[in-house]
């Protein structure tokens, strides 16, 4: 058997492989094929998924009505992106320029909110922006506005959720690849006559881009398919494919609807990510 | 120190102080670089060299003071909008572009037509022998051809002066010498005046039209090489500049342009004077003799009528082909003479001897007596 490991190239190589690809095949693969045969299956009266085999549910998931909450999500994801880069890129930027012993304590602190439920800390926004809450109350007694505004159940309340929830995953991502930044560039760039915004576009941005790829696709892809957040902050008037998934698989009892959603669902947000990937290695080439 | 009028400037720093916290990284510096000059800023790590270039170049601010280029104040003009270029110690090369992108950037930056772009990225990288490249990565090329790149991404925008911050620094050392003729006359092609900041007194000898002594934040002496060399005006350059030997005492006569110092040991030297107007130093002031270890003779008799002729021990004789390096004991100090070897002998009675006596003796020309 040694003998024959140590012959065969291919046979090494599949020992080294085979720890990681039984746990990609029991984690990953195998709950995607059981939701892929769900979302292929009928259902019987009582809401179980049944044989025959029928294109059933992928027909009713392309209802005008789920299409346009997979878009209206899709939508919502995206402004959710951009506003987590606006924000996190200027707090990346100030851990960065910060001197050496005060950055580890700033990554910590923007790290400090996992230690608490997130579906706490989604409860506390929630009690922040309802109708009598602080800030409401804030502004009556500044006399800014006369009758509490009423923030929650909104796409804008989803919104703030789903900024306020993702943002470390955008912050480290980029502040890892901003430490990594030569900053002598910028000043090469500025005495080469380029003004602090053309610095930033033509060369921080192209040179930060891993970083920011990766920022933009951790906050997209959990953003899209996120429940709690649109669960608690929509409270049921706005709602995103991630809750009406969820519904599906529980009092709706349709499971190979939730099946075929999820599983469009997946094929979309990868067809984005791959665009994305693409569109932002044209902008670097071979580092 | 200005003593050309501004007009003939290309960059002129006039009373420049820069602080960093309590640090004074520039003391109150003022000097004049001429046009189409090679001028090096030369002084050990952190003198204040490259702060000044900083300052030149717009990265930095002076606390008090101004700096002029081509006779203008730069007050808070940034350092885009200053037509000086560097040429960084690291290259700073933008690493996701080609070389003809690197190169191009300053002239897309200012407008330049396309056109004009092409044609001005080619000569430039023609300038530097590297036409052949322009399609390639930083990462890709050495570092002689990096530093290369970041030579014409500077030139190609015809700056009024170049910067250039220890640019040989990293290269090694046979790489350095043929850059150091290469920029020499490049500079001379192009007439660009260059400021060019090292630590490397040989690099500032070979290569400059004039150099800056710094020490701690001070401008101590700018001068021709030779100027710079053979008459230091202080301790501190005479010592950082070359080899040479001190002897600390007191001035005890003065006479025309010559002055004799006389030793705690009592020994006396005869050396020159060489002050700064209205600085004629006094009888009584403590005062060091330099004398460098080539400027000296050993002799096995007494000469005859030296007014500096001392009887030495001799202590180490070291060889080195192109003269011998003697090390003599002058009233229990250590003193180098370097003997040239003009004659060609194996005769072993030619050279010193370690433990013999000598008469070492030096013309008072080639002593100076230093009083700062």
């Amino acid at each position: 058997m040694m003998r024959l490991l140590r012959q065969r190239k291919g046979l090494q190589l599949f020992g080294l492989m085979l720890p990681g690809g039984f746990w990609l095949i029991v984690f990953f693969l195998l709950p995607i094929a059981v939701i892929g045969a769900i979302s292929l299956m009928g259902r019987d009266d009582l809401g179980s998924p049944t044989l025959p085999l029928t294109l059933d549910a992928y027909i009713e998931a392309f209802d005008p009505i789920y299409l346009e909450l997979f878009l209206f999500s899709l939508w919502l994801s995206f402004l959710t992106t951009i506003a987590t880069l606006v924000i996190a890129m200027p707090v990346a930027l100030f851990i960065t320029r910060l001197p050496k012993k005060w950055r580890n304590t700033m990554v910590f602190l923007v790290m400090i909110p996992f230690w608490t439920n997130f579906l706490v800390r989604t409860y506390a926004l929630l009690f922040l922006m309802r109708a009598n809450g602080p800030i409401n109350n804030a502004l009556m007694d500044l006399k800014l506005i006369a009758e509490p505004l009423s923030m929650l159940s909104t796409p804008m309340a989803v919104w703030i959720g789903l900024v306020y929830g993702n943002l470390p995953f955008m912050i480290l991502p980029l502040y890892s690849s901003l430490e990594k930044f030569d900053w002598t560039l910028i000043e090469a760039a500025q005495d080469l006559g380029a003004n602090t915004s053309k610095a930033f576009f033509r060369v921080m941005l192209p040179l930060t881009a891993p970083g920011l790829l990766a920022g933009s696709i951790l906050t997209f892809v959990p953003a899209v398919g996120s429940y709690i957040t649109v669960e608690l902050m929509g409270g049921g008037k706005t709602t995103m494919i991630g809750r009406v998934i969820a519904t599906q698989f529980g009092t709706a009892g349709n499971w190979p609807l939730g099946s075929a959603m999820s599983i469009v669902l997946m094929v979309i947000v990868t067809i984005a990510a791959l665009l994305y990937f693409r569109a932002g290695r044209g902008e670097r080439i071979a580092l | 120190m200005p003593d050309t009028p501004p007009a003939d400037c290309a960059v002129e720093l006039r009373d420049v102080v820069k602080k960093f916290g309590d640090v004074t990284a520039v003391d109150h510096v003022s000097l004049a670089i001429r046009n189409k000059e090679f001028f090096a800023m030369l002084g050990p790590s952190g003198c204040g060299k490259t702060t000044c270039l900083r300052m030149i170049a717009g990265f930095e601010r002076p606390n008090s003071g101004e700096v002029y280029i081509n006779g203008e104040a730069q007050g808070a003009t940034p350092a885009f909008e200053r037509n000086v270029n560097t040429v960084f110690q690291s290259y700073a090369l933008f690493p996701h572009m080609t070389v003809a992108q690197n190169v191009s950037f300053g002239l897309e930056m200012r407008g330049v037509a396309p056109a004009d772009i092409k044609r001005r990225v080619g000569e430039a990288l023609d300038l530097v022998r590297l036409p052949q490249m322009a399609g390639r990565y930083p990462k890709q090329m050495s570092g002689g051809q990096q530093q290369r790149v970041a030579l014409a991404r500077a030139l190609v925008n015809r700056p009024q002066v170049l910067l250039l911050d220890e640019p040989l620094g990293a290269l090694d050392q046979k790489l350095r010498k043929e850059m150091q003729l290469e920029l020499k006359s490049l500079q001379t092609q192009v007439g660009i005046t260059f400021v060019f900041v090292t630590h490397d007194q040989e690099e500032a000898l070979t290569m400059s039209d004039r150099i800056c002594v710094m020490s701690q934040g001070r401008a101590l002496q700018v001068g021709t090489p030779v100027e710079i060399y053979e008459r230091p005006n202080c301790r501190f350059v005479a010592d950082f500049i070359g080899e040479t030997n001190f002897v600390d005492g007191k001035i005890t006569g003065i006479e025309g342009e010559f002055a004799t110092v006389q030793s705690a040991a009592g020994l006396r030297f005869v050396g020159r004077i060489d002050p700064a107007p209205g600085q004629r130093p006094v009888a009584g002031t403590a005062a060091t003799l330099s004398i460098r270890p080539e400027k000296m003779v050993l002799a096995d008799k007494r000469p005859d009528a030296s007014a500096n002729a001392y009887e030495v021990k001799v202590i180490s004789v070291g060889y080195v082909g192109s003269d011998t390096r003697v090390v003599v004991s002058l009233g229990g100090e250590r003193v180098d003479v370097w003997e040239q070897n003009s004659v060609s002998t194996l005769d072993p009675n030619y050279f010193f001897r370690t433990g013999e006596t000598a008469w070492l003796t030096f013309k008072p020309d080639n002593g100076l007596v230093l009083t700062a």
